[in-house]
């Protein structure tokens, strides 16, 4: 391969990175306060939301990703008639099966936190939203910040699942040029472009988590 | 006039009957220690007295206005408004602290005068220090919790519950969790707190602290109040109950 070739490559690889960067991106956007909004419904002590919830994360991490991905993509067509952009589907779908597994976490974050934690702000006349967002809520992202980095780089390796539904991501434009070029440096190169996404995503975790270390 | 007026209170935990018919009379200003061994409901009363447990029956009256009352054998509590003045009026420490881990001791100490009682920050951190200050603990405002002894956690704690301005403050067991070498300084403490004509409602298990600074002690055995009376009533106490509590107690503290 010419450096021209290379070099060709390199942006061509740089720009199909973006659309993995916004699929990631959409995904926690919408994915985040979704998973919170369901780990708060999940704990409810009425079974007429506990239990729906219960349905849903059943669904959502009992079945393939893969699968969601496409039901989501071809699901609107068959039922309404109507068809969302590719990428619209495969954000969906990502941001309706990461909330699942963020639920978990934040749910496990929260049971962890001492009773007596909510005890003593209830005596002091917190209110409820006051209790969970002044005491509960900052010590539990401090808690779940590790299982979050574990699965924010997940995150970013699953987005090669949106190519099954034709989102012209990495793990897509790398194969494509693959076969055109008849090299195999578009696959190492996709990979090397992962991985320096997640040393990003590692490296950001690891300075949230020191600037947490002010207390335990 | 009683500031605390509890009647026929009962508590149970499914089918065990943690509180049985308790009533009792707080008078403004009085000091009383509740003593009892480990199970006998002590905490669970305290936990009813500050809403943390709902009772199964009595009526509980604190500064005048009724939490809890029961009628055709039903608790029945009141309207939120009332419930939350009542809140302000009532402080409780805990034996584990229950400090705020992510917050400084000023801000474990300010945040409720701020965001519930409504201070401004200025006048919130004025009184916080004053507290500390007399608490001895002026050089600990920026420390956070996990810095400090046990002791002096136990102290920010009682400094956090006093700068809402209580009229009655519970604690449970305040001591509990401390090295003995460390009880001192915190039973010091409350023992200075007895000049603010606070009314104090003790659960502990320092005999002598009891005897010394309460104007009555309640013995406390499997939920129900065996003795109500002054130091020297209940450590005289002929009740074969009573005296085998104490006298548990005059063994394992020689
Ligand atoms: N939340 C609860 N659920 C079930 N049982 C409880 C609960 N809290 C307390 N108990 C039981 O109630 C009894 C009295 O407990 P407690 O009030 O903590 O006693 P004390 O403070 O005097 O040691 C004990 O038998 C305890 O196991
Ligand atoms: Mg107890």
């Amino acid at each position: 391969m010419t450096a021209e070739a290379l070099y060709k490559l390199f942006w061509f690889m740089l720009e199909a990175s973006g659309m993995t960067v916004k699929i990631f991106f959409f995904t926690l956007l919408f994915g985040l306060p979704l998973g919170l909004l369901v780990a708060v419904g999940r704990m409810s002590k009425f079974a007429l939301i506990r239990e729906p919830i219960k349905l849903y994360l059943l669904i959502m991490r009992g079945t393939p990703l893969i699968l969601q991905l496409m039901f989501f993509c071809y699901a609107p067509y068959y039922i309404v008639g109507s068809t969302m952009s590719r990428v619209s589907a495969a954000i969906l779908a990502f941001t309706l099966n990461y909330a699942a597994y963020f639920c978990e976490i934040y749910r496990s974050g929260i049971e962890s936190i001492p009773a007596g934690q909510r005890e003593a702000a209830t005596i002091l006349g917190f209110t409820k939203a006051q209790t969970f967002f002044k005491i509960i809520l900052p010590q539990v992202i401090k808690r779940v910040l590790p299982p979050m980095g574990n699965e924010f780089m997940v995150l970013v390796k699953d987005t090669a699942l949106a190519n099954v539904i034709g989102v012209a991501e990495l793990y897509q434009m790398a194969t494509k040029n693959m076969s055109r070029s008849a090299s195999i440096l578009p696959l190492i190169m996709a990979g090397v472009f992962y991985l320096i996404m997640n040393a990003i995503v590692s490296k950001a975790f690891g300075c949230a988590e020191k600037r947490l270390d002010y207390y335990s | 006039m009683s500031i605390v007026s509890i009647r026929n209170v009962e508590k149970r935990f499914g089918k065990l009957e943690v509180l049985k018919d308790i009533s009792l009379e707080v008078a403004d200003g009085e000091i009383i220690s509740v003593i009892g061994s480990s199970g006998s409901g002590k905490s669970t009363l305290l936990r009813c007295l500050t809403r943390l447990e709902t009772v199964n029956g009595g009526t509980i009256v604190i500064d005048g206005d009724t939490m809890v009352e029961t009628t055709d054998g039903k608790p029945v509590y009141a309207k939120e408004a009332v419930l939350k003045q009542i809140r302000l009026k009532t402080g409780l420490v805990f034996q584990n602290f229950n400090l705020f881990p992510h917050y400084t001791v000023l801000r474990n100490i300010t945040e409720a005068p701020i965001h519930v009682a409504g201070q401004s920050r200025e006048e919130a951190t004025a009184e916080a220090r004053r507290l500390l200050k007399k608490l001895g603990l002026e050089d600990k405002e920026d420390a956070y919790p996990c810095q400090l002894s046990g002791g002096q956690s136990q102290r920010v704690s009682i400094a956090r519950a006093l700068a809402l301005k209580p009229k009655i403050l519970f604690f449970d067991e305040p001591t509990s969790a401390l090295d003995p070498e460390l009880t001192g300084e915190v039973l010091r403490v409350i023992r200075s707190l007895t000049d603010l004509h606070m009314t104090m409602v003790i659960v502990t298990h320092e005999m002598a602290f009891a005897r010394e600074i309460s104007d009555r002690i309640i013995f406390m055995d499997q939920g129900v109040i065996v003795e109500d009376g002054t130091p020297e009533e209940v450590f005289g106490s002929e009740n074969p109950r009573t005296r085998e509590f104490l006298g548990n107690y005059n063994q394992s503290s020689i």
